[in-house]
């Protein structure tokens, strides 16, 4: 960690970002101050800070995802000092506080690195990817109406409650931001895990997670090499386990495979 | 024009079941020759989305973000409510209903409300067979907790991330249909304004957020699901992004604007902490279960504390003041929203508010913790924990958290009659988007089911009525109308690029967010809500000349994106305040400072105010037309709110 004294006064820090105008063009590091940063600002407060400074100066400022400023949309996606959303563990890049960085640090601020994950403009990228790995079959197929009483589906306190962990990812891709291969094995375990979990998802259990993966494979995200670096910087502790249950789900799919297509 | 509610005539109980047989049915065939644009993604928009798709109908669906799972309502904690008695502790769906009117202080329709706490029961049972994963008990049945203004347990939950599954629900019905070519999904797409072809609801226009292109986009219905304006304050709970700029555009080609100065302010949020501060985080209802408000009984020891003369555990409890349990003993730390809001402003004002501020009280989970113990408060609450200790340093566990009232949420919203059909043909408003079920205030755990039941089991039923007067042809952009919206809206982007200024949008919105709150917040006088309409006028002309833009339309511009909004929240501001100041009465969330009980409760007028106010545009710079929809109440007696 970066220093973590609650009591710090404003902090002076040089930043240095990710300019880059569209998916085509060539990017570049380029360097900012901002001062007077109050150690009880968020991270994007910073950055909200150093965005009207340089509109006030005619210069276009930084664009960068967000939305709900409390760790849920998933929509931060920043890679700062080389890691996703920053040094403190289990944490999106809006609930990081400005209290973890020390007066006159230099912080680097880049976007997520992945080719399936091209860059919109500077720090925002295009994680459509995702969506479509979900098209792909993240689904219980029910239509609405015509479902049994929910407690009609009694379900083992546990097992919700491990479908549930699995269902908390957020979708921000910091998974896939961390590892050296840029593989999505985190992010897309952890919707087969929670379906295969449960009794909902039971019927649709092998057609699922082939094409879930087939998916996954035609966006170009890469293969997993067991780092665990994936869970390491997931904000939302989804569990490395998800993976090892993913390939078995795999695996026994392919050997009984429903796919008749 | 006459409103006309098009409420279903018959006893409360039966309106629904028999408007449903009632309604015009489009025949499964011809389902797919009718095309319906969906403008947002969170549970009300990807709810119906995916419903109207399975049903047969072709959806387009637009959202601002990059996906539809990062709608706001992906953020929503506590639970959602349902009336379905596995407790066995006396709910009913007449239950769920009477609670839900008495909450809204008797400022909302009955029929809609009983409607609502009907389908309430089939939203737990579709998100279960989802795959959402909701809280369950050890025998493996679903696990419900208690919220704010009602006295059974009737929430579902799961943990204090709620919102986020039942959303991941929703947008997971959604992607089966993206997949299946049922809904073309466009995200990054900006609704900047309505297209109307011979009085009727016909297409949109949208902003490509990345390319900047101006799309128009036709269909045989629109259905706008945005969302709330909370954000009119600009510190808010709602996200960065939420605004009101698609309905205020329909408002402006004719749908009416129902009740603006409804607003929620939350008791539990995390406090101010600066003048950088970008939004408020909520803590969810649900901690008030097992949290208790309170704050120091004198100004003098209040003083101290804050001085940091003494710390919190020096304080006695013969010397802390539970102002609600003392206040309300028999709902106690579970009143309703505007309740406690309002007691905890009391509070701060008396001098006995807590934190450096002095703007905050106490929520305590000392007893909590020494009852159940660490680890079962860890088990319902822990996320909320960990995030109060990321954004404060504090750790809850061992000091009482810091809260304060905070904006939330908003009851208005566009007027809709029983079908959620605007006061413009084809055009229909759903979830916190329309103003219609939480009257003058929303109970916790409230929204969530209402997003989910217009969007899985209302509008499924009431647009086929619409759709079936419609002929089965196809509709296309070419009408001269779509042209000249599309230019409009070009005109007004390439408006704001060139004012060429000194003050950037967020400057001009952060001053809004002042006027707002202190004049139209939580209590409200004819005097400040006067010197607010002139302050917002003068604000907004200051907009138009003084805008600091950089960059072009023709590429991805967040500024540009927030000034459009701002440009939107600065109109709205002012019907807030005529809304608030024609409504002399205080009711729900609505506090005018000059009526009120003796308690200083809210004093209903109900002889004269018991009317929806819908307001119609009349151009700019011009005063808005008020017409009424008288409220009638046939199940319920209007009486004086009491928690006591």
């Amino acid at each position: 960690m970066a220093g973590n004294n609650p009591n710090a006064k404003p902090m002076n820090l040089t930043l240095k970002v990710w300019r880059q105008r569209n998916r085509n063009s060539e990017g570049k590091i380029v360097e900012y101050q901002v001062k007077d940063i109050s150690p009880e600002m968020s991270f994007l407060e910073m950055l909200d800070v150093l965005n009207e400074d340089l509109l006030h100066k005619g210069d276009e400022p930084v664009a960068f995802d967000h939305d709900c400023r409390e760790g849920i949309c998933g929509s931060c996606d920043l890679f700062i000092n080389g890691r996703a959303h920053g040094p403190e563990k289990g944490t999106t890049t809006c609930q990081l506080h400005m209290r973890k960085f020390s007066d006159g640090d230099t912080i680097t601020i880049e976007p997520w690195r992945a080719n399936a994950f091209p860059v919109n403009r500077d720090l925002s990228v295009d994680r459509s990817a995702f969506d479509r790995i979900i098209q792909a079959g993240g689904y219980v197929s029910v239509n609405t109406g015509g479902v049994p009483d929910g407690n009609e589906i009694p379900i083992p306190k546990n097992i919700a409650d491990q479908a549930f962990e699995a269902a908390t990812c957020i979708s921000c891709g910091a998974c896939v931001a961390a590892c050296k291969n840029a593989s999505a094995m985190l992010f897309v375990s952890a919707k087969i895990s929670q379906l295969a979990l449960l009794p909902q998802g039971q019927v649709e259990r092998k057609t699922r997670v082939e094409n879930m993966v087939a998916q996954m494979d035609k966006e170009g995200f890469g293969a997993c090499t067991n780092i665990g670096q994936c869970a390491a910087e997931c904000p939302v502790g989804i569990s490395l386990e998800n993976i090892a249950l993913m390939n078995r789900e795999f695996i026994n799919a392919k050997a009984t495979s429903n796919n008749l297509a | 024009m006459n409103l006309d509610s098009k409420i279903p005539e018959g006893p409360l109980t039966e309106k629904w079941e028999q408007h449903k047989f009632n309604v015009k049915l489009v025949n499964p065939a011809n389902k797919r020759k009718y095309d319906v644009i969906i403008v947002g993604t969170g549970l009300a928009g990807a709810s119906a989305a995916a419903s109207l798709a399975e049903l047969g109908y072709n959806v387009k669906a637009f959202t601002y973000h990059d996906s539809p799972r990062r709608a706001h309502s992906i953020a929503a904690q506590g639970g959602i409510n349902a009336a379905k008695n596995y407790q066995n502790d006396g709910d009913s769906v007449f239950r769920l209903f009477y609670d839900t009117i008495k909450g809204g202080d008797y400022r909302s329709r009955e029929a809609n409300v009983y409607r609502l706490a009907q389908v309430s029961v089939n939203i737990i049972d579709q998100c279960v067979a989802q795959g959402v994963p909701f809280a369950r008990e050890y025998g493996g049945l679903l696990a419900n907790r208690s919220f704010g203004g009602a006295q059974v347990s009737r929430t579902f939950y799961a943990r204090g991330q709620t919102g986020q599954q039942l959303l991941l629900g929703a947008y997971s019905a959604l992607s089966r249909q993206i997949a299946y070519g049922k809904v073309k999904m466009y995200t990054r797409s900006e609704m900047l304004d309505l297209v109307m072809v011979e009085g009727k609801a016909r297409g949109i226009v949208t902003r490509n957020l990345i390319t900047g292109e101006i799309e128009t986009h036709a269909a045989h219905a629109v259905v706008l699901a945005t969302g709330g304006y909370g954000n009119v304050f600009y510190l808010s709970t709602n996200a960065k992004y939420c605004n009101v700029t698609a309905p205020w555009r329909a408002h402006k080609k004719g749908a009416y604007f129902a009740n603006p100065c409804f607003t929620q302010i939350h008791p539990t949020c995390i406090p101010v902490s600066g003048d950088y501060q970008s939004k408020l985080t909520l803590m969810s209802e649900s901690l008030r279960n097992d949290g208790r408000v309170w704050v120091p009984k004198t100004k003098e020891m209040a003083e101290r504390l804050r001085g940091g003369q003494i710390r919190v555990a020096d304080i006695p409890e013969e010397e802390r003041d539970y102002f609600l349990e003392r206040k309300y003993p028999s709902f106690g730390n579970l009143v309703p929203r505007d309740v406690a809001s309002r007691n905890a402003k009391q509070a701060c004002d008396e001098g006995r508010g807590v934190g450096s501020t002095g703007l905050a009280v106490y929520l305590d989970f000392a007893d909590a913790i020494q009852r159940e113990g660490v680890d079962k408060v860890s088990q319902k609450y822990g996320n909320l924990f960990a995030m109060y200790e990321k954004i404060t340093a504090e750790n809850p566990y061992e000091l009482p958290m810091r809260i304060y009232p905070a904006v939330h949420y908003t009851m208005g919203g566009l007027w809709v009659d029983y079908n959620l059909m605007t006061s413009v043909p084809g055009l229909y408003a759903t979830g916190e988007c329309n103003f219609s079920d939480h009257g003058a205030n929303r109970l916790g755990a409230s929204a969530l089911m209402q997003g989910l039941a217009d969007g899985y089991f209302v509008i499924p039923y009431t647009i086929g009525d619409y759709l079936a007067k419609e002929a089965p042809v196809p509709v296309t952009t070419q009408h001269a109308a779509f042209q000249e919206a599309a230019a409009a809206v070009h005109e007004r982007t390439q408006k704001l690029l060139s004012i060429n200024g000194t003050r950037t949008p967020n400057e001009f919105h952060k001053a809004l967010g002042h006027i707002m709150w202190d004049h139209c917040g939580m209590s409200r006088n004819a005097e400040g809500l006067q010197f607010a309409k002139q302050e917002i006028q003068k604000l907004r002309r200051e907009f138009w000349s003084d805008l600091k833009l950089t960059g072009t339309n023709e590429e991805l511009n967040q500024m540009l994106e927030i000034a459009g909004r701002v440009a939107d929240f600065l109109e709205l501001g002012e019907l807030m305040v005529d809304d608030a100041l024609n409504r002399e009465e205080s009711c729900g969330g609505h506090f005018r400072e000059e009526y009120q009980t003796p308690e200083n409760e809210a004093l209903r007028d109900d002889e004269n105010f018991a009317y929806v106010a819908a307001w119609e545009w009349m151009g700019d710079n011009q005063p808005e037309t008020l017409h009424k929809e008288e409220l009638q109440f046939e199940n319920v007696k209007l009486t004086q709110r009491s928690y006591k």
